[in-house]
């Protein structure tokens, strides 16, 4: 074995280290955080999925449960707000085991001083987004801390869902010949928070797109069944949700920087802030990879669905125990997507 | 996107990757320094190391502003950081920086510093309006680019008389540095780092202009072709380059004639000289102490000084033993040489400054993947180790 192989060359300092903003931002100090001192004291079976919801069954039908929290600053942004991105996270994360997600529950720590009228219009914004994608908030909970010690508001939300007969979707399950699909425009997420950032403040026509996507899976799980993984590349971006991909199937990737797709407004503000798109958020956008020869399929059956119609092969996987990315670059050349080190933006979801 | 698109053409770099495949002597090699870090994150991102034969190769300069900062520097910063009264601005690539004890100012800030990322100097002037009864320093860094908005904010202090925004001067002056290395008894004299030619510094240029590299160009008899951070430019220079080498002539010419005139920018040069003063020397992270490569804060500003307004312990802190941060920012070293590369050194750990910024040779090599190419010699080291085992 090489030294490359090692996941993380140091292990955590448990002992003296002490919690930092990297540790949140969806790279791989995050996912050592996890791994070495979350799994180390959690661990099972269920939990050794490794995805963003845990698969299990119950009174004989395969559930799944998910739960995910939300601080999102600022808490209203373009095209949203922690309120409904609240209710679309955690939907996505079920669905992206291509189940149907059920029901949400939702738990809320408020700061003391926090204006009701805004936590009214969250609420509406929850309210809404839940009816509009059938999945119902059934019980929740509620705390209050003081000045200072949260901002504004946080939301964790958590989602139950049932996966239908046939599919067997995991961020392990990609193979070596599959194709490598994402269902739109990539950043844009990242770049409208960016931009209604107070110290940063830039106009653009560009609204998060934070989005229910379980319609979009339904269609397409409908059509091809044989989908190995779904992920939704949220903190992070594209490379760190391809990585863990790659990571957990011990397989590596081959993309095409050309045929990504991205915005004109979304590059033209991550070349203004010095930003790799490929790292920046999404909130309503997924990442699909299914045996080559049911790409074509796939792809024409999200083009029919609203949130589909700009989805695109971006690359194969590949053979390679090493998990790397490589990408021909838009200018020719090759290089290696890696992780997401330390953080690109803060507190985008 | 326009204005952008046009350097990245992909035809346009095929057709300027078999210009120099033509024109290069295969009897020889070329070794080109970038000096900016802005180069070698170009270099690697868009992988234009690939589109170049294979006698033609980059040596990644000490250009990158987080890198060549020596760690006294940031141990002072996080001395300021850890005032109570204090609330310390900086960029945000020097959060991660390692000082000496294994500090870094994201780790002050986990403990309690109050830090703040600002995006420009003009962030840290609206703090010191929002809370007068802090202090506001200013962690100022940089090369030339950087330095006339920190000029600017002082200007805009004193009209505004904020007497609660000070800073933390550490720009530093391209020309000093790149001369400090041709200088070095490893180019000149040892020989063990043969420097051919330089691809002279872009946004640098466009204030100090072309002017400030003829000197060098020719006393140490090296052409310098000045040019911008897109890959195009990179190639058009590469190629400018290798015609002069192959005709002997070692000449400043400017590729980046679309923002860099020979005087630069007058108006921001004044502005520089009217705040800020010649250091005598200043340390380098891998150069040492280089002779009038800094700038200080004029008497007559002092007031904005955090070096005389705040009492800062001298440090002595140095480079993790085994770290080759510095030797890598000479160009006499490449990353995959260090032992502590991508064992103990990774971007999430960095041991050394060049692991850090994305524009550091380390961190470049690790997020774009050169390593695995360049086949590094630590990897070579083991597997001997073990067939000696065996």
């Amino acid at each position: 074995m090489n030294k490359m192989s090692k996941r993380f060359p140091m292990r955590l300092n448990i002992r003296n280290g002490h919690v930092d903003m990297t540790h949140g931002s969806g790279g791989r100090a995050m996912a050592q955080l996890i791994e070495e001192l979350f799994v180390k004291h959690f661990d099972n079976e269920l939990l050794r999925q490794g995805n963003d919801q845990a698969l299990f069954s119950g009174s004989g039908k395969r559930l799944v449960m998910s739960t995910d929290g939300h601080v999102v600053s600022p808490l209203f942004f373009p095209g949203g707000d922690i309120g409904s991105l609240s209710v679309h996270g955690t939907i996505n994360d079920v669905a992206m085991s291509g189940a149907k997600p059920l029901y949400l529950t939702a738990g809320f720590i408020l700061e003391e001083g926090f204006a009701l009228a805004d936590l009214d219009k969250i609420a509406e914004s929850m309210a809404k987004a839940a009816k509009t994608a059938g999945v119902p908030i059934i019980t929740g909970d509620t705390k209050v801390v003081e000045k200072g010690k949260c901002d504004g508001v946080f939301i964790t939300t958590t989602g139950l869902g049932e996966v239908p007969d046939g599919l067997d979707i995991s961020g392990s399950n990609a193979k070596p010949g599959d194709a490598i699909i994402v269902s739109g425009f990539m950043g844009d997420h990242g770049v409208a928070i960016m931009s209604s950032r107070e110290n940063l403040q830039f106009e653009t026509q560009i609204v998060s797109d934070s989005a229910a996507l379980h319609g979009l899976i339904k269609d397409m799980v409908e059509a091809v069944p044989q989908i190995n993984c779904l992920r939704d590349p949220t903190r992070g971006g594209l490379a760190t949700t391809l990585n863990e991909i790659a990571q957990q199937s011990s397989v590596g990737m081959k993309l095409f920087e050309d045929d990504i797709p991205v915005r004109k407004e979304v590059s033209a503000a991550c070349e203004l802030l010095g930003l790799d798109v490929l790292y920046v958020a999404n909130e309503g956008k997924l990442i699909a990879i299914c045996p080559a020869e049911y790409a074509d399929l796939l792809l024409q059956t999200m083009h029919k669905h609203e949130l589909g119609k700009h989805a695109a092969k971006i690359g194969s996987v590949l053979e390679d125990d090493m998990g790397f990315i490589t990408m021909e670059t838009g200018f020719g050349g090759n290089r290696i997507v890696d992780w997401l080190a330390g953080e690109q933006l803060p507190r985008i979801c | 996107m326009k204005y952008v698109d046009e350097f990245r053409q992909k035809d346009l770099a095929h057709k300027l990757s078999d210009e120099i495949k033509k024109q290069v002597d295969p009897s020889r090699t070329y070794n080109i320094m970038e000096f900016c870090g802005g180069h070698t994150h170009a270099i690697f991102r868009y992988g234009v190391q690939d589109l170049m034969p294979d006698n033609v190769n980059f040596v990644h300069g000490p250009g990158c502003p987080v890198c060549v900062l020596p760690i006294p520097r940031i141990d002072n910063a996080i001395e300021l950081a850890e005032n109570p009264d204090i609330i310390l601005c900086t960029y945000g690539d020097m959060m991660r920086v390692p000082a000496s004890k294994k500090k870094s100012l994201i780790k002050a800030k986990a403990l309690g510093a109050d830090i703040r990322m600002v995006y420009s100097t003009q962030d840290a002037l609206q703090l010191a309006r929002d809370h007068p009864h802090k202090q506001i320093v200013f962690f100022a860094i940089g090369f030339e680019t950087t330095t006339p908005p920190t000029a600017v904010a002082i200007h805009q202090a004193q009209a505004e008389d904020l007497d609660n925004f000070t800073v933390f001067c550490n720009h530093v002056i391209t020309p000093a540095a790149i001369q400090h290395i041709l200088n070095s008894p490893e180019v000149r004299e040892l020989g063990s780092v043969s420097i051919d030619a330089f691809l002279g510094p872009s946004h640098v240029s466009s204030i100090i202009g072309s002017q400030p590299y003829h000197y060098f160009a020719e006393e140490f008899q090296k052409p310098v072709v000045i040019t911008g951070f897109e890959p195009l430019d990179v190639m058009q220079a590469t190629l400018m380059l290798i015609e002069q080498i192959n005709e002997g002539r070692f000449e400043v010419e400017n590729q980046y004639k679309r923002v860099v005139t020979k005087e630069g920018n007058l108006k921001a040069q004044s502005l520089v000289s009217n705040v800020f003063e010649m250091r005598r020397k200043f340390e380098w992270r891998g150069l040492g102490d280089v002779p009038y490569s800094a700038l200080a804060i004029r008497e007559k500003y002092a007031k904005f000084d955090a070096e005389k307004r705040f009492t800062i312990t001298k440090s002595t802190g140095r480079d993790v033993k085994g770290c080759e941060c510095p030797s890598i920012l000479r160009g006499v070293k490449i990353p995959t040489d260090c032992k502590l590369f991508g064992t103990v050194c990774t971007p999430e750990n960095p041991q050394g400054s060049c692991m850090v910024s994305s524009e550091g040779s380390c961190a470049a090599y690790w997020s774009y993947g050169r390593f695995r190419l360049d086949k590094p010699k630590s990897l070579k080291k083991k597997k001997v180790t073990e067939k000696s085992a065996a």
